[in-house]
This record gives structure tokens, sequence and C-alpha cells, in this order.
């Protein structure tokens, strides 16, 4: 049931923060791979190649040079094939509207980057357990929000 | 006179499932030595028969067991919440456990550690999922989606709803109907 590892992509321009949610996620106790790209072009690239394998959720730095995140939504949600992605938000921005503005445009979570690693932690835990939720019990993705 | 034995595990218990799966029908793969594929659904009946064949050997399915229960606790919830449509007025655990046919302390262990989640915060969830469908495609106000889902109070529903999914109720009622005024706009364009 939750023994294949689940497949995380991280498009974020900051090596320094690759590298933490790296080791956020190999202290966690689940069974994952985390694959990281450094820019939006790189991201897309990737996912628009044909034998690309899709991530389980997809987490999106918002400031990034060349394709920021809020236009690698905007094209994943225009795409047939990238449409039905788990989109989450990965921002050192916190503003509401901010916030609302990447709902509205289509993401799945939104996470405002915490600057303590054991509450990063916690925080990614809690993400990948919601979108576990989606992923088994076949609910309405358009309705999954969560702001964390 | 003494026979001295030398074993191949591995054939051994190729050679076991081979016969156990063959005999009842059963088209599958051998993953490794402790998973198999099972090309298609095989009845409850033929589950059970096929299992106690292989117990004769030692051998357990677990994994489908603890599969099939952990799924049977999560279609009871949701029948819970979505098709009576109000929550037991026994209290849950008592409730799941009468329903399952397992101590409570059973399935809330089992349901742990084979899900992400604990069975409270499943049901919360499920809930609050709930809760959205009826606020979007019922177009109930939070007062009578409260009603409906057996809440104490408003109040207490639009905590839950902050505290589970970030956003306020009226917030995320917001996202809704811009996201769908901007596809309007985008069809327009078409």
């Amino acid at each position: 049931m939750k023994n294949a590892p689940i497949h995380i992509l991280l498009a974020d321009d900051d090596a320094d923060d690759r590298m933490i949610f790296r080791d956020a996620f190999e202290e966690l106790k689940m069974k994952t791979y985390v694959q990281t790209v450094n820019d939006g072009v790189e991201l897309m690239n990737y996912l628009n190649t044909d034998d690309a394998k899709l991530p389980h959720v997809l987490f999106l730095d918002l400031n990034m040079p060349l394709k920021n995140g809020l236009q690698c939504l905007e094209e994943i949600r225009k795409s047939k094939k990238l449409r039905e992605l788990s989109v989450a938000i990965y921002s050192t921005s916190s503003s509401e509207a901010n916030i609302e503005e990447t709902f509205i445009k289509g993401a799945n979570i939104y996470i405002k980057k915490p600057t303590e690693f054991a509450t990063l932690k916690k925080v990614l835990s809690e993400v990948m357990a919601i979108n576990w939720q989606y992923q088994t019990s076949g609910l309405n993705k358009e309705t999954f929000m969560l702001s964390i | 006179m003494k026979l001295y034995l030398k074993y191949n595990i591995n054939v051994s218990f190729k050679r076991i499932l081979q016969d156990k799966f063959n005999k009842m029908g059963v088209e599958y793969d051998l993953a490794s030595l402790n998973e198999v594929d099972i090309k298609k659904e095989i009845s409850p009946e033929d589950f059970k028969q096929l299992n106690m064949e292989l117990n004769e050997y030692g051998i357990e399915i677990v994994e489908n067991q603890k599969n099939a229960l952990v799924q049977k606790i999560k279609d009871t919830i949701m029948e819970m919440i979505y098709i009576e449509e109000k929550l037991p007025t026994e209290k849950i655990s008592s409730y799941l456990g009468e329903k399952l046919n397992h101590s409570y302390s059973y399935i809330a262990n089992l349901f742990s550690a084979e899900t992400y989640t604990t069975i409270e915060n499943f049901i919360i969830f499920q809930k609050i999922e709930y809760a959205k469908q009826l606020m979007i495609a019922e177009g109930l106000t939070l007062t009578e989606v409260a009603y409906r889902l057996n809440y104490s109070s408003t109040a207490h529903l639009s905590a839950q709803f902050k505290k589970t999914t970030g956003l306020t109720a009226s917030v995320f009622q917001r996202i809704i109907a811009k996201r769908h005024e901007s596809l309007e706009k985008v069809e327009e364009m078409i």
C-alpha cells in the first residue's frame, strides 16, 4: 500500500534550499525518491519529454530566473498531459494575495518555506500525508487546496 | 539408513506457489520471493481457499489481508459520512469496532501503520472534503453544511475547515469562483 516509493520533484534555483529539502525527506520515515531541477525551463523541458516519469508531487519555487513558478504552473494546468499533477508552491512569500493568486491559477498546496529545519520536516510530512489521501481515495482534485 | 537432504528453498517455494496457483486457476507473476502479482481479481472465496492451502506450507498472505481491512475501514468511514449523512450517535471507536469486528485499538494501529494518517485525521479530512463538495456542488452555506454533517456549531466547522486546509471557507469559495471565471474567459477566447 505505501510500499512503492513516492516520486517527488523539486524545482528551485537555490542550491542550499535544494539540499535542505533533500535532507528533510531523508530524515522522514517515508520511502521517497527526490528528484531536483534548477529552474523552470529545465522543469518544463523535463515534464514535456515523452517518456518523463511524472512525480506524485511537484514542489515549485515561485522566484526562479528564466521561467518562474507561476508561469510553470500555468503551463502545467493548460497541458492535457500534466493537468492532473499535484502542485505544491514552495515559496518564501507569505502574502495572502500571493497565496490566493496561486490557488486561483491551480496550485494544490502553498507552503511558506519554514526557516527551521524541524518545522520543514513537519510541514513536508503533513503535505505528503494529505497528498497521499488525494492519490489513494479518488478524491476530487479540483478542491485539493492546502495552505501550510 | 539415514538420508541427508539438501534444500533449495527457492525452488521449493516457487514450486509450491506454482502448484497452488495453478490449482486455483489463478494467473500470476512472481515479483520476488514474497510478492506475487495476480493478473485478475480473485473472488473472496478463492482468496480464502488459496490462503488456506498456502497456510499448510507455513505461507500466509499478509499484505493483502491488511490492505483489505484498511480498505474496509475507509469504506466504513466514507459510508458513515456520505451515505448515512450523519455520524453514529455512539462513539466512533465503538461503532467502527463493532462494524469491523476487531478491537478499535487494533484497527487504529493498523490504519496508522498502513496509511500516512490516523483514523481521527482521516475522518476530519473526509468530512471537510464533503463540506467542500456540498458548498460547491449544492451551494449550501456553511451553516447548512454544519447541520448536515452534524457539527455542534458553524464555528466548529469553520475552525476545522481552516485548520485542515489552511484557508477559511470563504477564501476557498472565492478561489473556486475565480477559477471558474478564468476558465470561462479562456473558453470565450476559443
